[in-house]
């Protein structure tokens, strides 16, 4: 179509972007992984001066102070103590694979707290722009619905604006001084699992954040890696060939109808449930390829190729990151010392989050300033009305969601949707074998995962995890009869 | 007093929103005073925080899987303990949401969970005859539970 988007609404779209992300992945480390590693329970057992002293040798950051710290353990003493544990029942306390010293797990688990705030808050820009979140109502094709008029009350006013810096402004310190320093930490004490987890590693991730009308210089770049990271291949506009030409997706191992490799713009979806045969069909996702193998896609993928493109404040942050953990390793005495190869791995999924969320908290900033520049030049506009050709149609649109690398497919015949396909960041994760049974990304990293205790196999859990995965969010049923409604297989 | 009913559910799959049918039916039925907010919590999870803060009840209305006859409706009184359980690896559910409102103490000294039991759960957007039978039923016990908190509410004058 061709369609430019005016600079507003790329400002606009980028600043949700960078808020979304970073309130996603702080939610992952904290409310959603973390205890695959903090022991909540023995947070109970803290010395909490020793804790204090721990977390000033860490991090300069303010509210790890005795008080903050003692109210902290006191809160998970009530709770434990009620024997209704809630969001904490469903954790291994007390697991051999928890390796954590409790002052470490008080901490974190004081911080888990403090994340529910700033999660929350910088979630507000996301509402603010979208009117909505998680489900933004802002997009439309050709722009935003976002009028900007400085003589009306009922649009996005400076004052809003400048609600949406301050709130952008009073995270960045929890970002680089708390979120990075317990990845770092985390990491560090789980030194194992920086060897495991690896699993598929070429990683593919698009360009994200554009800075033009026309989508063709972005902020955020993204790329290709075959294995290799020396081999980096960029992807660089809305339009790449490159990257139109090299998905496909298989359903030799998925319930759908048939057996092929097919591009997305020639695909369907036809549900077509048989038993579950692991020789066979076994599995709903379908399984996406790039240049015919499966690739991950999530931040790992993301801060890798950002930094493999020369990315500045990527390198910036990733160097931080390995010389906080390498601190904490010379700090507790260990010889081991990590790299950036330490980053294809379970623990390295994790702490690459943290890099991307200090990258897009930068990048957010700079966003800010570009719209108000732009709308101080008196440039108002926020969309363009699209036109759709007759005739068929095909385009594609990507997306670097928290998640990893996202894009949707259309064919589009004399104005009416033909075909329309969704691959998917947790396809590319989760998906089967493909077409030459080769393992994908889930798959490919459980193996040589150690596990202690096949009934409790938190290790499984920790390495699924890294992945952020987003497999099960439609039934929000109540369930009365409390039974184990999760049951996972050890293998 | 400051009162919230809260549907939860997912109207896409039929009977998995009844929750939030059932807040559509009172806000269409009825007129409340400024104490009383209704909220269509939908599918989210997290961002229902906010809306726990400083109320003195909560009302949950949700489908509830307790066994019996679809469209039987039943109290909980003490949500928290009884969703001990998670069953989400990501999307932050109703559980966590309370848990987490618990560890926060932004848990208001009562609490309660209306639920209907569900019939039908694939996609679609109507609800199973049984549970659009009782469905007012379950609209008609938060009125009682208001009016027994002292809250008066207004059946709004239907024109058909």
């Amino acid at each position: 179509m061709n369609l430019e988007v005016p600079l507003n609404a790329q400002y606009i779209r980028n600043i949700i972007t960078g808020a979304q992300g970073i309130q996603d992945h702080i939610v992952h480390f904290y409310h959603l992984s973390a205890l695959d590693w903090v022991d909540i329970v023995s947070a109970l057992k803290a010395d909490v001066k020793a804790t204090v002293k721990l977390a000033n040798k860490l991090s300069p950051w303010p509210d790890n102070g005795f008080n903050e710290l003692k109210a902290a353990q006191q809160r998970l003493k009530t709770l434990v103590d009620s024997g209704q544990l809630g969001v904490f029942s469903s954790g291994y306390w007390g697991h051999p694979a928890m390796k954590l010293p409790p002052e470490v797990n008080l901490l974190a688990a004081h911080h888990f707290l403090q994340a529910l705030e700033y999660q929350r808050n910088i979630n507000k820009v996301v509402a603010i722009l979208g009117s909505k979140t998680p489900n933004i109502q802002n997009l439309a094709v050709g722009g935003v619905a976002n009028p900007i008029d400085p003589d009306s009350q009922s649009t996005l006013t400076v004052e809003r604006l400048y609600y949406i810096k301050t709130l952008i402004d009073e995270i960045g310190d929890f970002i680089k001084n708390v979120y990075m320093v317990d990845v770092a930490a985390v990491g560090a004490l789980y030194p194992d699992w920086t060897t495991y987890g690896a699993g598929v590693t070429n990683y593919l991730s698009v360009p994200t954040m554009p800075l033009d009308p026309a989508g063709t210089k972005f902020a955020l770049p993204g790329g290709y890696i075959p294995g290799d990271i020396s081999k980096f291949k960029p992807i660089t506009s809305f339009n790449d060939e490159y990257f139109e030409k090299n998905v496909k997706e298989s359903i030799k191992h998925s319930w759908y109808k048939g057996d092929w490799d097919r591009h997305p713009y020639e695909e369907e979806t036809v549900p077509d449930y048989s038993e579950y045969d692991d020789k066979g069909k076994y599995s709903w996702v379908k399984s996406p390829t790039f240049e015919g193998e499966h690739a991950q896609v999530g931040p790992l993928a993301n801060v890798l190729c950002m930094y493999a493109s020369g990315h500045k404040p990527t390198q910036k942050y990733t160097k931080i990151l390995l010389d906080t953990a390498n601190g904490v390793l010379s700090l507790v005495g260990s010889k081991t010392r990590v790299s950036i190869n330490s980053l294809h791995s379970t623990i390295g999924r994790i702490a690459a989050r943290s890099v991307r969320t200090a990258v897009l908290h930068d990048e957010l900033i700079n966003q800010w300033q570009l719209l108000v520049d732009n709308i101080g030049k008196g440039d108002y506009k926020t969309f363009n009305k699209p036109v759709f050709p007759k005739g068929e149609q095909r385009g594609f649109g990507f997306h670097e969601a928290p998640r990893g690398m996202l894009s949707h497919w259309v064919v589009i015949q004399d104005g009416k949707i033909k075909n329309y396909q969704c691959v998917v960041p947790s396809t590319w994760n989760a998906g089967p074998r493909n077409s030459k049974d080769a393992l994908g990304p889930y798959e490919a990293s459980l193996i040589g995962n150690p596990i202690a205790d096949p009934d409790k196999p938190l290790e499984v859990l920790r390495t699924v995890h890294s992945f952020d995965p987003c497999i099960a969010c439609a039934v929000h049923m109540v369930d009365s009869k409390r039974k184990e409604i999760v049951n996972i297989r050890a293998f | 007093m400051n009162v919230l009913v809260l549907g939860i559910g997912n109207i896409l799959l039929s009977d998995e929103g009844a929750g939030v049918r059932a807040v559509e039916e009172f806000r269409n039925r009825y007129d409340c005073p400024d104490t009383v907010e209704i909220v269509d919590g939908g599918t989210v999870g997290f961002e229902l925080l906010p809306y726990f803060e400083d109320r003195s009840h909560i009302l949950i209305l949700d489908a509830v899987n307790t066994g019996n006859k679809p469209g039987t409706i039943v109290r909980i009184d003490d949500p928290p303990a009884f969703l001990q359980k998670k069953i989400s690896p990501h999307q932050i559910g109703l559980a966590d949401v309370m848990g987490i409102a618990v560890i926060t103490d932004n848990m208001p000294q009562n609490i309660a969970l209306f639920g209907i039991e569900p019939k039908e759960l694939s996609i679609g957007l109507e609800l199973s005859p049984e549970v659009a039978r009782n469905l007012s039923q379950l609209v008609d016990m938060v009125v009682e539970e208001l009016k027994a908190i002292g809250i008066k509410v207004q059946a709004k004058n239907q024109q058909f």
